[in-house]
């Protein structure tokens, strides 16, 4: 195994290597297992946070830096990264949250990952160390390799260095916890939620019937918001004074313990649809537009026969489903990995 | 030549190719650029575009869509020889799906229709570049446009879900989806901000967000444009997370005060912050700018009371960059950025280099996000004065590289700025995206010219 401690020394490892998998830490070891004849490339030793002035909103790391870390400096100013990264606890880094794209509850709020990248630095598969993006939040110069890098599992290059906007941190939070009568109902609600003037920090569906709904800022402010809520939603529900403690456990996938871990993208009008799949414990994110379940063979064969595309965290061998091939893609990948180094080749 | 006989057959009238016919396509907002096209062809189906681009390549002939033309960085300019594919007439919204918060469009749509059609039911898109009335959402993903509204929610690249592509080669791609969340690569986002290098979006789905519930906008007068910077950095230490935070020196007021009277205080500069959201959160955030400000050293402060009188404070601010050529018979709009906490530096350097080139330079700027818009003020007909003013935006861009920012927060790169894209990324990194053009377009079709430092040319 591989261990570099330095952008260099990812530089030489790939030139060494026909084939790498990078893993930032293995919170998602369905994505971060080495495959037959793959190097692994271990960055948990690349970290460290590289600037952070809290004036500035920005922070600039390297991709071995756990989450976690990054979440007590942050804290330790009232601020966070509102894209709320999954899997902090069980030890993911930065560099993993961005190859796998994935926010949590918060997203809800000010958007997910791909909002909150900056730039990047990135070794490509012919070893060169290259940028893209920048450190300050607007930027139109220069093709946005950092964008592309979001979700891409490593395909294009192995990410050295990230750079993040972030935001304080709400001084207050409440939660509201609502069960109505039947799924249809809840996902009206759900609905008349989305197209109403509210900020909402997380929106999250709970199969099968309830609704789970937090809003933070000013305390002075959250009293009659959650009265604003509670009226539109025609009901009391349950409020949750300290709320900290259960929305780590819902960005932390503790509720998910299945053989299979994965991610769905979803809509509103698919929910039911997917409701009628054979999947184990379940969440949907976003204002149901995502959903992280638990499973196994059975529930990935109902996917897959259905064209629903996937993202599966632990537990399978081939994690990515559909696999990117349009040519855009193949074009894009052969020109940063054109000797297929990284994954997705 | 064969290439105009096929294009004849498909477009019929909607081929352009008269001197007269043609005069309006030379050239984009940067008027400085001109270059005459081979022809123009207006589509009005996706299909088009599709058969243009495909026509263009088996001549070998390159192409460059275009919007409305207000590119402010060349983006638009035609290329000598070349075919203008002028995306105007594909405007038509084809879904707008409040349930799940989006609209799909076609690129010709001009941003501010996607706002308006999606206001009755309490939705609107929300990246508002001052162009908004007339640039397009084709042109706006294009460069990531963004606007005075940009920091909550950011810009064009934040609010594009997926796009429908037709690569250089002719191929027709979708990119991204419907949602908010996708898996695998963000290729979408990775197309928003690449200039019409790598393709011409045929259609674009985006995300809507809801209104805000309220708004509260404070103008506050400074005695000099570094108050005001400074007042910025104190906002953002308060833990105030703003829709919007502007600033105009007295330069831009006086411009804009002419055009449109937007009853602005006479004042070195002027501060526009603006907090949105539920109202009761906005009421409270209120109270705590009010108290931010008050130490802020403001000459003078003013709340919008209601609705129109803060249309009239965004009007002034909007109607800025138009205005300033009342004041100059030229000027070139420059876009760069620093770190916000540099702001009031990169100000006072600017001031000097002013005086140092005997130029006016107007400041009208994303105080908010470091996006700086210094407006450099010359006069065309007097000798040299044209070169100076380039020579002294040049400067101002490398001073926001120094700070650690960049040469471009939302115009792009376009004509203008390709010189500088080699003191911000290094020859590698311009190799890496030049290799990712040469797979998607060998034969350097699209926006050729654009965006890459120009090559020692070896031949005419
Ligand atoms: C159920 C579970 C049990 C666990 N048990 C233990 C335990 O017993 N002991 C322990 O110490 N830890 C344990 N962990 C924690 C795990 O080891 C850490 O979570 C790990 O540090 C986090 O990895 P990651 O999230 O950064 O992404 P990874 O899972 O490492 O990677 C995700 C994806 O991103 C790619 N990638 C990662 N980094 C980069 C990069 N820089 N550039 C390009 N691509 C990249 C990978 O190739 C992969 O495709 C457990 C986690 C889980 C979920
Ligand atoms: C007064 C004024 C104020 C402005 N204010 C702002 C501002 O606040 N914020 C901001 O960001 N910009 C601003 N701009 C700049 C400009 O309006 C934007 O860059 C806008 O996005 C351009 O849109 P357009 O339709 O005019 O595009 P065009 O100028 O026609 O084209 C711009 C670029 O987009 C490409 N293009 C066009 N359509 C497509 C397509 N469908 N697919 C691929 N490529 C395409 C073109 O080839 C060109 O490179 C301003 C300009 C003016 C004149």
């Amino acid at each position: 195994m591989l261990r570099p401690k330095t952008p260099e020394e990812v530089q030489e490892a790939v030139l060494a290597h026909p084939r790498l998998r990078v893993r930032g830490g293995g919170s998602k070891p369905a994505l971060s297992g080495p495959e037959e004849g793959e190097a692994l490339l271990d960055l948990s030793e690349l970290k460290g946070v590289v600037e952070y002035d809290p004036e500035e909103l920005v922070l600039v790391a390297r991709a071995g830096t756990r989450v976690a870390e990054v979440e007590a400096l942050l804290k330790a100013h009232g601020q966070h990264l509102p894209f709320h990264p999954p899997l902090s606890a069980p030890g993911a880094t930065l560099g993993g949250t961005v190859a796998a794209g994935l926010s949590g509850p918060l997203a809800q709020r000010f958007g997910g990952v791909r909002d909150f990248l900056l730039g990047v630095r990135f070794v490509d598969g012919q070893g060169r160390l290259l940028k893209g993006g920048g450190k300050v939040v607007k930027n139109a110069a220069g093709f946005p390799f950092h964008r592309l890098m979001v979700g891409a599992l490593g395909a294009f290059g192995v990410l050295v260095e990230l750079a993040f906007k972030v935001f304080p941190a709400p001084p207050a939070t409440r939660t509201l916890r609502v069960a109505f009568p039947s799924l249809e109902e809840a996902l009206s609600a759900l609905e008349r939620l989305l197209l109403a003037p509210l900020d909402l920090m997380a929106l999250d569906l709970l199969p099968p019937n309830a609704l789970e709904v937090r809003i933070g800022g000013f305390p002075e402010a959250l009293g009659p918001r959650l009265e604003k809520l509670k009226r539109l939603l025609g009901r009391d529900g349950e409020v949750l004074e300290e709320d900290e403690a259960h929305w780590e456990g819902v960005r932390n996938l503790a509720f998910l313990e299945g053989p299979l871990l994965l991610k769905v993208p979803s809509r509103l009008d698919l929910i039911p649809l997917l409701e009628g799949l054979p999947l184990g414990r379940r969440r949907y994110l976003l204002g149901g537009n995502v959903l992280y379940a638990e499973g196994d063979g059975e529930a990935l064969k109902a996917l897959r026969a259905r064209g629903l595309a996937h993202l599966v965290l632990k537990g399978a061998e081939d994690p990515l489903f559909p696999r990117p091939q349009n040519p855009f893609f193949q074009k894009v990948k052969a020109a940063l990995d054109p000797l297929g180094r990284f994954p997705l080749r | 030549m064969e290439i105009l006989r096929e294009l004849k057959a498909l477009f019929g009238p909607r081929l352009l190719t008269k001197e007269a016919e043609l005069a309006p396509y030379e050239s984009d907002a940067l008027t400085a650029y001109r270059e005459r096209p081979l022809a123009v062809v207006l589509p009005e189906r996706k299909e088009e575009v599709v058969e243009a681009v495909r026509i263009c390549r088996r001549h070998g002939v390159p192409f460059v869509a275009r919007g409305s033309g207000t590119s402010l960085s060349g983006g638009s300019l035609p290329v000598r020889g070349g075919v203008v594919i002028a995306l105007n007439r594909l405007n038509r919204i084809l879904k707008l799906d409040p349930k799940a918060r989006l609209a799909v469009v076609e690129p010709g749509v001009v941003n501010l229709e996607v706002s308006r059609r999606a206001a009755p039911f309490g939705l609107y898109y929300a990246p508002d570049p001052s162009s908004q009335p007339v640039s397009t959402i084709g042109g706006n993903v294009a460069f990531n446009s963004g606007g005075a509204h940009c920091l909550r929610y950011g810009m064009t690249a934040n609010h594009v879900l997926g796009l429908e592509v037709v690569t250089p080669e002719g191929e027709v791609v979708r990119l991204g989806g419907e949602g908010l969340e996708g898996v695998g690569p963000d290729l979408h986002g990775f197309f928003v901000g690449t200039e019409g290098l790598l393709g011409i979006a045929l259609e674009i789905t985006l995300r809507l967000l809801p209104r805000p519930e309220a708004y509260h906008t404070l103008l506050a007068a400074y005695p000099s444009l570094e108050a005001a910077g400074e007042a910025v950095a104190r906002v953002l230490r308060s833990g105030l997370l703003p829709g919007a935070i502007e600033i105009m020196d007295r330069l831009a007021i006086e411009a804009a005060e002419a055009a449109v009277r937007a009853g602005y205080p006479k004042a070195e500069a002027l501060l526009i912050v603006e907090l949105e959201g539920e109202r009761e959160e906005v009421a409270e955030g209120a109270r705590r700018l009010a108290e931010v400000i008050a130490e802020s050293g403001a000459e003078e402060v003013r709340i919008a009371r209601d609705e129109a009188e803060r249309q009239a404070i965004w009007k002034g601010r909007k109607a800025a960059f138009s205005a300033v050529g009342r004041l100059s018979p030229d000027y070139i709009v420059q876009d760069g950025v620093v770190p916000r906490t540099r702001l009031a530096e990169a100000l006072r350097e600017i001031g000097r280099l002013s005086e140092a080139y005997g130029l006016r330079v107007a400041n009208v700027f994303h105080a908010g996000d470091g996006n700086l818009h210094p407006l450099v003020l010359y006069d065309g007909k007097r000798p040299g004065e044209l070169e100076r003013a380039e020579a002294l935006a040049g400067e101002i861009l490398r001073l926001c590289l120094r700070l650690g920012g960049s040469i471009t927060g939302e115009h792009g790169v376009g004509m203008e700025k390709r010189a500088y894209l080699a003191e911000m990324f290094s020859p590698l990194e311009i190799a890496a995206m030049e290799e990712v053009k040469a797979g998607l377009d060998p034969l350097g079709l699209a926006n050729r010219g654009k965006v890459f430092p120009p090559k020692e040319e070896a031949h005419a």
